[in-house]
């Protein structure tokens, strides 16, 4: 068994703690000026961020990629070395414990005011702390809000351990004031879409290969990239991710933990942006007025959040048998070099294999449970039934091993009703029956204006149910392989299986090859549930299976009918070719007229991430081909080959066969 | 094996040697020459070597137990004890250090391995002659050298010294004694024409030759292979040990390659010459032994290693004598065939006569040492000094653990300045800020004569001083080199503990000295936890050699067993991961040690397949029916 399985199978009961608690009852300001001692045993003594930053311009890697540019460009290499000094200004940090002392009486006050607790597993931290002194630590968190930002920085400050570094995107550093004590909180910057600027690239490389190599702090970043409007984690973004694995793959670090964290909330602060950017608003951008403006935002009730350190990964165990550190050895190791097969393959692995442990670590509040029950009743439903199959579903996933914060000894009714008023924007109640908040659309406006609205409503509720659409996406491709297949041969039905994951490979994230691990994975729950029988190479469902697995199916529906949209959509347009701008601004009003007709009843067709993610899967099923020309990024469709997906999608012709290949 | 003790002894005789006995035994060793050369002329093919078994010769006689131990390191008047007070020495007359007492070694022993001087591992008191296999005997051969007067034996304890080098496992079994496979026969060639005699015949009868020079392999190369069923026979060289010719006007000496380090440079110095070459184990290695293992010496700053030092060779081979056809200092006519040679590990045949490059025995040597804050910054220097071609004859640098390792060492009673007292002054006063954790120590080997070596003493201390180096005086430096000549003894001592150790040795880049010392040392921490072993090892590197792109590591690695059920499968484990470690960061499989039996599952990865298809169509060319069948290196 290789090692990222040993990782998946770690005990995944955590005990949490309140750290909030003995913050509303002693003072935040001692708490701001406690002792703070960085524990590290690591041998190097501590070197000062302009020795960091020095050692990083005067790297024998960017000397190489100085020279290349200055001969590229044909401008001096003292201009070249000047401009690598600016990027790396604007970039780097400049962590100072007085600043995080600072922060840490400022967020003390704000979290409470916030949250009503904030959990942590205290056991992760210990965890955390071992990995600190035995190896450079990557601290790998999702991103769900800009609460994340800060929150790792605060507890670590709490529990005495390294302050991180933390990556974040610059148009936070424009925000006055904000950006300079972010920059002192140990953040650094980096420009979005940096993509073919090479001194760019080699300079932050080398920032964060050196912050590790030096083990100057703990380097946290999101392998998301960037803040999951969806609330559903994002297919990894892996420039950074080659960048921390490079030390040790070059013999420069013994080894190297990987961190996965996993911070859910119970209500998510800027909910109500979320819907309205996935629709195509573009987000107010982050400015310091932005901020205090949001300042409403902290009467608000958010309920509480939960931080899971998971358990550190060892680079060097993971990469064992898949990764030849020898590669490197008759290159000098500062050349630049493109990442071979092998490693390009495994960072894609891993940050894959990180995500999903975020997954697996993700507490679920009750309300998720709800709004994944409302997603399948969109015309509202009886309170007593929302409560009784809320139940039912607590009970599915903690079999399927999600953790559930759903609190003991107290009654379900008021577990219930506790989640319905914390999200009075998202529900109301109308007598027995619960019905989604939706904002009445003026009178006289458009028919699309309501139908805007309605979607506003149905992906704000659709967000929190993707809060825990991991735990049943594998076994709900299981299901959907089980109404679409033929006959109920485990041949057939992997093959269906196996084509849904590719499908939906960036809508739920799943890990390269392990498609038969998790086939059998997805099997054996459904089977341990009593939902299916296998017998004889045949799966079939059991009679009590069948509420389910049609429920499962009913929770992916939206996005296999959305898919369908999708295909219909491209397939109806007559052009050779068309930009994804082209893409999202046709797509939605062909939506829109078929919302209007009643004909589709998704909504998260509207969705843009839905929709930028079946274009990714049609490039990878090689339905669409994807060129770049003059910095555009152009597709062209193969009718026929998005026909036949639909066709399959559908039920009506079978995937080609695969080779089955168990473990 | 090229790691391990010099001679001290002998090294104290030379300054003694400036009497008129050295004339006279020169005029002595010309007569021997003459009769040498007489000797090879009788049409009988009877050696005049074969006679020569004279232990006032030779440091080693050819009966070796009566004066190497069977199942330990170097001389049986020598060896390490804790006395009833529990200070260590070294008993004997032999080396510099014996009969000294050293007060630190017992605390630090326990210390670093939590070992306890009331556990004891001891060894069985001696070879039980019948636990030896009974030889497998080839009649008609036996016969036939009987005839050709070569002499030789099958006596048990001969043949189990002849079975083994010093890789740790073998020396442990021997301690357990445990005995394997062990030649069935061991022979005594007396110069080249009985080499030739004995290859036509192994040829002629099929059976196993195993040639045997110094036995101080470390690379599992002297192990008879299990899958052998033929007559297995160990020809020992160690009466080939004349010194045939000195030619004086080209600097070169023709020697025959049975004779050992410290017989060649005693013999040479009584001609005012020496050849430099000094790996450390030269009290018992062989010249034959270097060539075949590609051998590296101390001093090779100075002198070269071995290939820089072979003018000439002559080998047996089961095709015939393979040389050159004159002693040009270079020549271009295809690939080198003293490199098909060097190297070969004795899967090719015997190495008889070389001839060597000589020089006049130094006028000056000067020791000298530098304690560095960190080994970070001792690297460095070591990198500048072969950068700036400066290097000393010899120049290694200690990490912490040695540092504290040879402090350990220190006698009792204050002949020098202790270390760690004149440390304490450097920096209690003045240099504040060396962390006696982490500070390490350059020890550094002047030679030549004396303003060369003033200047270039002074070059290097202003190098060091570069890197926060300071001047630790010559006697640090003298101690550093002690080190090194008793450290195989030193494993003996630990093995009566249940501590067991080994070193081990590589080449990198300059560039990945650092990486690989790290990761290396902690790999080995961390497999050693990961399978059990209570107490941390001892896990440290030095770097020995410096080139001009990159330099020589050597690693030590010791742990207390006690308590563990097989031990010596962990060893291998650990050694194993270790070596897997050294060729991820870019080391290579051996500097020079060799490969023998034990490194040659890397052997293809090393050199490519292609590679390793040319040495083997060498070897299917020289020797088809395998008749040096060690199965080393392919």
């Amino acid at each position: 068994m290789d090692s990222s399985a040993q990782y998946l199978m770690l005990s995944r009961r955590e005990d949490f703690r309140d750290i909030l608690e003995e913050r509303r009852t002693s003072s935040d300001l001692s708490h701001a000026l406690k002792s703070f001692t960085r524990m590290s045993s690591r041998a190097s003594p501590p070197c000062s961020v302009s020795t960091l930053n020095k050692t990083v311009l005067e790297s024998q890697h960017l000397h190489y990629i100085m020279q290349e540019v200055s001969k590229d460009t044909g401008e001096p290499l003292e201009a070249i070395r000047e401009e690598a000094a600016g990027i790396l200004e604007e970039m780097s940090q400049n962590l100072q414990l007085g600043y995080i002392r600072f922060l840490g009486f400022i967020l003390s006050k704000v979290f409470k005011r916030l949250f009503r607790k904030i959990n942590v597993n205290e056991e992760g931290l210990q965890r955390l702390q071992q990995a600190m002194q035995e190896s450079p630590v990557v601290l790998m968190p999702n991103h769900r809000s800009y609460v994340d930002f800060l929150v790792l920085s605060y507890l670590l400050f709490t529990y005495d351990l390294s302050i991180p570094v933390i990556a974040a995107g610059i148009p936070l550093m424009g925000m006055q004031l904000i950006g300079e004590i972010l920059r002192r909180s140990g953040a650094f910057f980096i420009r979005r879409s940096i993509g073919t600027d090479k001194l760019y690239w080699a300079v932050l490389s080398e920032y964060v290969k050196t912050i590790l190599r030096k083990d100057f702090a703990p380097v946290e970043f999101y392998v998301e990239g960037l803040r999951s409007r969806t609330l559903k984690s994002l297919p990894p973004k892996l420039g950074m991710m080659h960048m921390v694995l490079e030390p040790f793959f070059k013999g420069e670090v013994y080894d190297i933990s990987l961190v996965p964290i996993s911070i859910s909330y119970d209500r998510v602060v800027e909910e109500s942006l979320l819907a309205y950017e996935i629709l195509g608003v573009p987000k107010p951008k982050e400015t310091t007025m932005g901020l205090l403006k949001a300042r409403k935002v902290m009467d608000e009730d958010y309920g509480n959040m939960h931080v899971c350190f998971g358990h550190p990964l060892s680079v060097r165990d993971l990469a064992k048998g898949k990764v030849n550190r020898k590669q490197y050895n008759l290159i000098p190791r500062d050349l630049p070099m493109k990442p071979s097969e092998s490693i390009h393959a495994f960072a894609n692995t891993t940050a894959h294999l990180v995500l999903r442990l975020q997954q697996d670590n993700m507490v679920l509040s009750p309300w998720s449970l709800m709004a994944t029950i409302l997603m399948q009743n969109l015309g509202g439903i009886n309170l007593k039934l929302l409560t009784k199959q809320t139940v039912w579903l607590k009970w599915l996933v903690l079999d399927f091993g999600a953790l559930v914060d759903w609190p003991v000894q107290v009654a379900d009714s008021e577990v219930m009703s506790s989640g319905l008023s914390l999200h009075h924007s998202v529900v109301r109640c109308e007598g027995d029956q619960v019905l989604l908040a939706e904002q009445k659309p003026q009178r006289g406006a458009a028919p699309e204006e309501a139908v805007f609205r309605r979607a506003v409503a149905v992906l704000m509720c659709a967000s929190y149910r993707n809060q825990a659409l991991h735990v049943l996406a594998s076994p709900a491709m299981l299901s959907v392989a089980l109404s679409l297949a033929a006959a109920s041969s485990r041949a057939d039905i992997y093959n269906l299986y196996a084509f849904l994951r590719e499908m939906f490979y960036n809508e739920f994230i799943f890990i390269p090859d392990r498609t038969g691990q998790d086939f059998e994975e997805a099997c054996s729950l459904l089977q341990k549930c009593g939902t299916v029988q296998i017998i004889n190479q045949n799966i079939m469902v059991t009679d009590k299976g069948l509420s389910v697995t049609s429920f499962l199916t009913a929770a992916v529906e939206p996005f296999i009918d959305a898919y369908q949209v999708i295909f219909r959509y491209i397939c109806s347009r007559s052009v050779q070719e068309f930009t994804e701008k082209q893409f999202i601004s046709g797509i939605r009003t062909f939506t829109l007229n078929l919302i209007l007709t009643g004909e589709v009843k998704s909504y998260d067709v509207l969705s843009s991430e839905t929709q930028k993610n079946a274009l990714a899967s049609l490039v990878r099923l090689n339905a669409l081909t994807k060129k770049k020309r003059e910095e555009q990024t152009y597709f062209s469709p193969n009718k026929a080959a998005i026909g036949r997906t639909a066709d399959i999608l559908a039920g009506k012709i079978a995937p080609q066969a695969r080779t089955y290949s168990r473990l | 094996m090229m790691g391990r003790g010099t001679a001290v002894g002998s090294r104290s005789g030379m300054a003694s040697d400036r009497s008129g006995y050295g004339r006279q035994r020169a005029a002595r060793q010309r007569l021997e020459v003459i009769s040498g050369h007489l000797g090879r002329q009788e049409a009988s093919g009877a050696c005049e070597g074969r006679q020569a078994d004279d232990v006032h010769r030779n440091a080693v006689p050819r009966r070796r137990q009566d004066v190497l131990k069977w199942n330990g390191w170097g001389f049986r008047d020598s060896k390490f004890l804790f006395n009833k007070k529990g200070l260590a020495e070294l008993t004997g007359k032999r080396y510099q250090l014996s009969g000294t007492l050293m007060p630190g070694l017992k605390d630090w022993f326990e210390g670093t391995f939590g070992a306890n001087l009331q556990h004891r591992s001891p060894a069985v008191p001696a070879l039980n002659p019948s636990v030896v296999p009974p030889p497998n005997l080839h009649a008609a051969f036996v016969e036939a050298l009987k005839e050709a007067t070569i002499p030789c034996t099958h006596e048990p304890e001969d043949r189990v010294f002849h079975s083994h080098g010093h890789c740790l496992h073998e020396i442990f079994a021997l301690r357990e004694g445990k005995i394997g496979r062990v030649p069935d026969l061991v022979v005594w060639p007396g110069c080249h024409a009985d080499v030739v005699r004995i290859v036509e015949l192994a040829c002629q009868h099929n059976v196993c030759l195993i040639p045997y020079g110094g036995g101080t392999s470390v690379s599992s190369a002297l192990q008879c292979p299990l899958e052998e069923s033929r007559c297995i026979i160990s020809v020992d060289t160690s009466q080939m040990n004349r010194i045939l010719w000195i030619d004086e006007k080209n600097l070169t000496a023709h020697v025959e390659a049975g004779i050992i380090g410290q017989d060649l440079e005693r013999l040479l110095r009584e001609h005012g010459y020496c050849t430099g070459h000094e790996p450390d184990s030269m009290e018992f290695s062989s010249l034959g032994g270097w060539v075949a293992t590609r051998a590296s010496g101390m001093k090779k700053n100075v002198y070269g290693n071995i290939e820089n030092l072979v003018v000439h060779i002559k080998m047996v081979t089961p095709c015939g004598v393979m040389e050159k056809s004159c002693q040009g200092p270079r020549i271009s006519a295809g690939p080198d065939i003293h490199h098909f040679i060097l190297g070969s590990e004795g899967t090719l045949g015997v190495v008889t006569e070389v001839t060597l490059k000589i020089r006049p025995f130094p006028e000056y040597r000067k020791y000298g040492s530098v304690v560095f804050p960190s080994f970070e910054q001792g690297v460095s220097c070591l990198r500048e000094v072969a950068k700036q071609r400066c290097a000393p004859a010899s120049i290694r640098l200690m990490d912490n653990a040695q540092f504290h390792f040879g402090h350990a060492l220190r006698p009792q009673t204050s002949m020098f300045m202790s270390f760690l007292d004149g440390l304490k002054k450097f920096y209690i006063t003045k240099f504040k800020g060396f962390d006696p954790q982490r500070l390490c120590v350059a020890t550094l080997l002047f030679e030549g004569d004396q303003n060369h070596v003033l200047n270039q003493e002074q070059q290097v201390y202003d190098i060091a001083a570069q890197f926060g180096g300071l001047a630790a005086g010559e006697d640090n430096g003298q101690r550093g080199y002690l080190l090194t000549f008793i450290i195989a003894y030193l494993r003996d001592l630990g093995m009566e503990y249940y501590v067991i150790g080994e070193s081990f040795e590589t080449s990198v880049p300059w560039d990945r000295v650092l990486d690989l010392c790290r990761n290396v040392k902690e790999r080995i921490e961390r497999e050693c936890k990961d399978r059990g072993v209570q107490f941390p090892p001892l896990s440290t590197c030095r770097v020995t050699q410096i080139y001009d792109a990159g330099a020589c590591v050597y690693f030590y690695f010791a742990f207390n067993y006690r308590g563990l059920s097989d031990p010596m499968r962990l060893y291998e484990q650990v050694e194993h991961s270790a070596r897997e470690e050294i060729l991820a960061s870019g080391g290579s499989l051996s500097h020079h040690h060799g490969v023998g039996k034990l490194r040659k599952q890397w052997m293809q990865e090393t050199i490519s397949k292609v590679g390793l298809g040319m040495l083997r169509s060498v070897k299917e060319h020289l020797d088809p029916q395998n008749i040096f069948g060690n199965r080393n290196l392919l």
